[in-house]
């Protein structure tokens, strides 16, 4: 069936079990409220596409960083809702899965680079974060297991460097928002809250911030026009011939040619 | 003022509803006026602390939605602690605001504090108006 | 040195620096060290009145599970907005039990609570755990000449089950204040709100309840005025700059906080209590009464 015959005719599933390979055990999920029988072992986004369902949204790296396959689903017999990403987590039988590729966050518009560091310009952007009444119902909602509570809860209290380090891990998926009591968009929030400790709180590595200054002085200009200029055996020949620190070098290794140290 | 008091008033659900939000006993109320007297808000209120309980008991429910007094009560306490008949009215302001910030009505918007307000507010206050004041 | 848990509350991190930093410091040399609770979170600063709502109390209750998981039975706190919620959801969770149990059933990835905690403003463990007399002989600069009213606001006394003192008549900060050795001036709206969170959606009526309490004080001779409360403080003093321009002739009030008095009362450097954050330069005052080394 193609993908124009399947829009016509949602209620024809593609897979059927005559595609099932011998051997593997197929195990029973719901996908959107509907019944599909899919191989063990496959990740909750794998079963979906065995079971027909193409992504054009809610799909992205497949690795577990990117946060577009935010996940909620639930096992009979129990109230809790639980939350994965769909690229990460292996299907378990009857699982009762929908997706929340999107959610209308408040992501607010401000001039990153007119800002302090001080927490009171997170105060003025995103004032709805004084309507967090700590139910910790975003924490729950968490694939990656960050204490999202405890993260607002630090930036209430002027810590964003706090903050910045409970978040770290966040993956933008939007889970936590979609289940707010206060309806702030946490993940919005403690992204500026990142942003804002790793430009001006952070302390700044000096001899990074020395390299960016040489080479803005033009210190390696001719170093670079040389390499542009040379032939594919030049390049080749200084590619082999190149010195690299050896694993055992102490501190005071330096190189033969310490014209750019 | 003059009001009509009606059975079906006195039954309705903004009367059940009052009640249940607050757990107080409405009844309790003998319209002594200490209330009126203790609260510091009273000289800004349209309607006085003691025509509040009063006209909700009684439920009239529109007079009491065009009023603007317990949206200036700070919740002192000031009037539960001097009740000759240990009513909690500040838990009857509350159910009254209660009511419509329910229906997703807020009295308070984050967008309406200004900036300057947002940066120099304790957030204490921030915190207790957007609690006080939002659904 | 003995440990005791500490509930700072969000604003003394940033806005009222002022309250903590002094209070650390003059508790140490009483022998007590302020031990913070660790992944405390916003009590949520006003206790919610509504008897059908559970939401709101997780916030203060959250935090008195964590002074009981980090093994203390009592915990004291310096902003009285902050003392007053979580000593009522504290006495919620112990007399209450269906509510109590609803509660702890939601917050199934706490501990149980049902109220094994003691909860404690400051002034209360000064009076009845350190004493007024053994205050008194700490104290290296006595607060001679310092004319100050106390100013209880609301939530240090009401409602009458978290009341530090008598309701309608307390002593309290009367008696902390003499044992400091300043002159407390008994004035009529001692224990008048000062608007609480009004300042933030009709900000207009703070200065008149700022002008009943600041010009009372004021007639009975205070110079200054004793605060437990950071939204207090920030009330009669926005209320302060708006009404001196309609009353020219009222001499503005320096508005100290109790802790900042214990500081200076126990001798420590000034500096700790960080003036620039106050209103209305109370340096000033102190300087023309000798009490700044």
């Amino acid at each position: 069936m193609t993908a124009k015959e399947q829009n016509k005719n949602p209620a024809e599933p593609v897979a059927k079990e005559e595609r099932a390979v011998s051997k593997v055990k197929l195990i029973p999920v719901y996908i959107m409220g509907r019944r599909y029988e899919v191989p063990e072992g496959l990740t909750i986004m794998k079963s979906m596409e065995y079971a027909g369902y193409k992504f054009i949204r809610g799909c992205g790296c497949r690795g577990g960083t990117c946060g577009a396959c935010g996940t909620v689903y639930r096992k009979p017999g129990d109230y809790k809702l639980q939350v994965a990403l769909a690229c990460q987590k292996t299907v378990e039988p009857d699982m009762y899965i929908a997706q929340i590729p999107f959610f209308p966050a408040n992501r607010a518009k401000f001039e990153f680079e007119e800002l302090t560091s001080a927490p009171e310009e997170i105060f003025k952007i995103y004032p709805e974060i004084f309507r967090c009444v700590a139910c910790n119902a975003c924490s729950k909602a968490c694939p990656q297991g960050i204490e999202v509570m405890d993260a607002i809860a630090a930036l209430k209290q002027g810590n964003i460097a706090e903050a910045a380090r409970l978040s770290f891990d966040c993956i933008q998926c939007g889970l936590c928002t979609s289940r707010c009591f206060g309806e702030l968009a946490q993940y919005h929030v403690l992204q500026l809250a990142r942003r804002i400790y790793g430009a001006k709180i952070a302390p700044k590595a000096k001899h990074l911030s020395r390299m960016v200054e040489e080479v803005d002085e033009g210190k390696y200009e001719e170093f670079l026009e040389e390499l542009k200029k040379a032939s594919e055996q030049e390049l080749k020949k200084l590619y082999q011939e190149r010195e690299t620190e050896p694993m055992t070098a102490g501190e005071d290794w330096v190189p033969k040619d310490t014209t750019y140290l | 003022m003059s009001v009509t008091i009606s059975r079906k008033k006195l039954g309705s659900e903004f009367v059940k509803k009052v009640k249940d939000i607050s757990g107080q006993n409405l009844q309790l109320c003998y319209q002594c006026g200490m209330c009126s007297g203790v609260c510091p808000a009273a000289s800004n209120m349209d309607l006085s602390p003691r025509q509040i309980i009063e006209l909700a008991r009684l439920g009239f429910e529109e007079e009491i939605a065009k009023s603007k007094t317990v949206w200036i009560c700070a919740s002192c306490l000031a009037c539960t602690i001097n009740c000759p008949r240990g009513f909690d009215l500040s838990k009857l302001m509350e159910a009254i605001r209660l009511l419509t910030l329910r229906k997703n009505v807020d009295h308070v918007r984050p967008e309406q504090i200004s900036l300057d307000e947002r940066s120099e507010l304790p957030q204490i206050a921030i915190v207790s108006a957007l609690r006080k004041f939002t659904g | 040195m003995t440990g005791l848990a500490y509930y700072p509350g969000c604003t003394l991190k940033t806005k009222a620096r002022n309250l903590e930093e002094p209070a650390i410091a003059s508790m140490e040399v009483l022998g007590i060290k302020l031990e913070e609770i660790s992944r405390w979170n916003c009590c949520g600063a006003v206790y919610s009145l509504s008897n059908d709502d559970l939401i709101h109390q997780m916030a203060p209750v959250r935090n008195l599970i964590r002074v009981k998981e980090q093994g203390k039975n009592k915990v004291v706190t310096l902003c009285a907005f902050c003392f007053n919620t979580l000593k009522r959801a504290n006495i919620l969770m112990r007399e209450d039990a269906e509510k109590s149990n609803t509660i702890n059933s939601f917050m199934n990835e706490e501990i149980d609570y049902t109220g094994e905690v003691e909860v404690m403003h400051l002034l209360e463990f000064l009076r009845d755990e350190i004493g007024w007399g053994d205050l008194t002989q700490k104290v290296r600069r006595p607060l001679r000449g310092l004319k100050v009213a106390p100013y209880y606001g609301c939530m240090l006394l009401r409602p009458r089950e978290v009341a530090i003192d008598s309701v309608e008549n307390p002593t309290i900060l009367q008696d902390y204040l003499r044992a400091l050795g300043a002159t407390p001036i008994d004035f009529p709206f001692s224990a008048r709100c000062c608007g609480s969170y009004q300042i933030v959606s009709s900000p207009d009526d703070i200065s008149g309840y700022a002008w009943d309490i600041l010009s009372s004080a004021s007639s009975q001779g205070a110079e200054a005025l004793v605060l437990t409360c950071p939204l207090c403080a920030y009330n009669l003093g926005q209320g302060q700059r708006q009404f001196t321009e309609k009353h020219s002739g009222f001499k503005e009030m320096p508005l100290f906080y109790f802790t900042q008095l214990l500081a200076i009362a126990l001798g420590l450097d000034p500096a700790l209590c960080q003036f620039q954050l106050n209103y209305a330069e109370p340096e000033l005052l102190l300087r023309e009464k000798n009490l700044l080394p």
